[in-house]
């Protein structure tokens, strides 16, 4: 064994776990999210925790939340790379087709009375889940999450303009999923 | 403004993003645009239906125990099958957080982030010996007329004694370039202070807890006012610091 190092300080490790575990339902709720699959998303949070303590000396803002996002995010985005390596078929999502113009040119005018009915949790975090990946993230950021666009813009590493047109695009899509499914029931 | 700029900027309208000249324009062009102001009527309406679900999934225990068995240890011990790309993971997860000097001029001052960074110098620099109070007492009834005439806002002072906070007194002091009210209570040897200043919003928004510095702060807005709580307690005991004062609120006001 090494000698001691930074790492085996219980004291570091007793203010990590005050300042760190607290976040743990949103760190586990953004992982579910990305990656869609329960176990999956255990080992990311798991990972990040472990990551974000090794880096805890270093880290000096932002506030504590919106860090650990950003690391599992990239957790995340290792593990997508580990799917594409392994699996000859794509992840669902396409990004080339991502930043494409916004969707209301394309889109037929809605009927301005139209309005969502309501639905349970269950069915909308299942309208989120057929996001394209960029969208989803930074709607579950937003909206899931509460992070500011700032905020957002530094967990991704895209700026805020950018931050801003995906969450534009993101409502939009859920809103035409949601409207699709009243309009047709099955 | 045209449509297109418009639909995208009524998102950030709407999460209250902009700043002020730029949410006038947008506002402007809502005026005159039927088709627009539909669209912000229909988004709002889906934002409030969503913000109404619980949509987060709460961690496994067993993921919790995992977590903090692991974080107890000296060396980690449960390597993933992920860990040849960790050097690579956490390289990017630095170098985004690194890729701060965002600009945006739509976007308000990041006011939030800014204004808590003030409140935890605040809290510190009451820690100071004789900057704590400016008004010793233990008895609501004392610190609250203490305020008047001194602030444009009456802060709410609730003796939390019997939930375990005990009140010690109150104190001006002085936040994003204005004159702010903070309530000091004490839980053992752990000084909470609420700073408490007026919102023009009377919208109330849920508590959230951020870590500055190695300090806890519970933000939250009711009745057109603003709250931070700050301390060096950990979460859970500020978070109940911050629901009992809630609660507490709500009583004061019913009865």
């Amino acid at each position: 064994m090494p000698a001691a190092n930074s790492s085996d300080d219980p004291e570091r490790a007793r203010r990590f776990r005050e300042a760190a575990l607290p976040y743990l339902d949103d760190v586990y709720t953004l992982a579910r999210y990305l990656l869609r699959n329960p176990s999956d998303a255990e080992d990311a949070v798991q990972e990040c925790y472990l990551r974000a303590l090794k880096h805890f000396d270093s880290y000096r803002g932002p506030a504590m939340k919106p860090w650990l996002l950003a690391i599992l995010r990239n957790v995340c985005r290792a593990e997508f790379a580990r799917r594409a390596a392994s699996r000859s078929t794509p992840i669902d999502d396409a990004p080339e087709a991502a930043e494409q113009p916004p969707l209301w040119h394309e889109d037929q005018e809605t009927p301005e009375t139209q309005v969502l009915r309501d639905r349970d949790a269950v069915s909308i975090r299942r309208l989120i889940d057929t996001l394209a990946e960029p969208f989803r993230e930074t709607f579950v950021l937003r909206e899931i999450n509460d992070l500011s666009y700032r905020e957002i813009a530094e967990a991704v590493g895209a700026p805020v303009g950018t931050v801003m047109s995906r969450l534009a695009r993101a409502r939009a899509m859920l809103r035409s999923a949601w409207m699709a499914e009243q309009e047709q029931p099955k | 403004m045209t449509c297109n700029e418009a639909r995208i900027l009524l998102h950030a309208l709407i999460d209250g993003e902009l700043d002020a000249s730029h949410a006038s324009e947008v506002e402007a062009h809502l005026g005159g645009c039927a088709a627009c102001t539909a669209e912000l009527a229909a988004y709002r309406q889906m934002r409030e239906t969503i913000a109404a679900k619980d949509l987060r999934h709460a961690a496994p225990p067993s993921l919790r125990k995992r977590i903090e068995a692991s974080l107890g240890k000296a060396q980690p011990v449960l390597p993933t099958r992920r860990a040849l790309l960790r050097g690579f993971a956490m390289g990017s997860a630095v170098s985004a957080i690194a890729a701060t000097g965002l600009v945006a001029i739509v976007l308000r001052d990041d006011d939030q982030q800014r204004i808590e960074a003030e409140i935890v110098s605040a809290h510190l620099r009451s820690l100071q010996a004789g900057h704590l109070t400016d008004v010793v007492s233990t008895d609501q009834h004392t610190v609250k007329p203490w305020f008047n005439g001194k602030l444009d806002v009456s802060p709410p002072v609730i003796d939390l004694t019997a939930q375990g906070f005990t009140l010690i007194g109150g104190r001006l002091d002085y936040v994003d370039a204005r004159a702010i009210g903070a309530v000091v209570y004490k839980r053992r040897a752990h000084i909470i202070n609420l700073f408490v200043a007026q919102t023009t919003s009377t919208v109330h928004r849920p508590a959230r807890i951020e870590n500055l510095q190695g300090f806890n702060i519970r933000h939250w807005s009711d009745r057109g006012l603003n709250y931070w709580a700050v301390s060096d307690l950990g979460a859970d005991e500020l978070a109940e610091f911050g629901e009992k004062f809630e609660a507490a609120t709500q009583n004061n006001r019913e009865g």
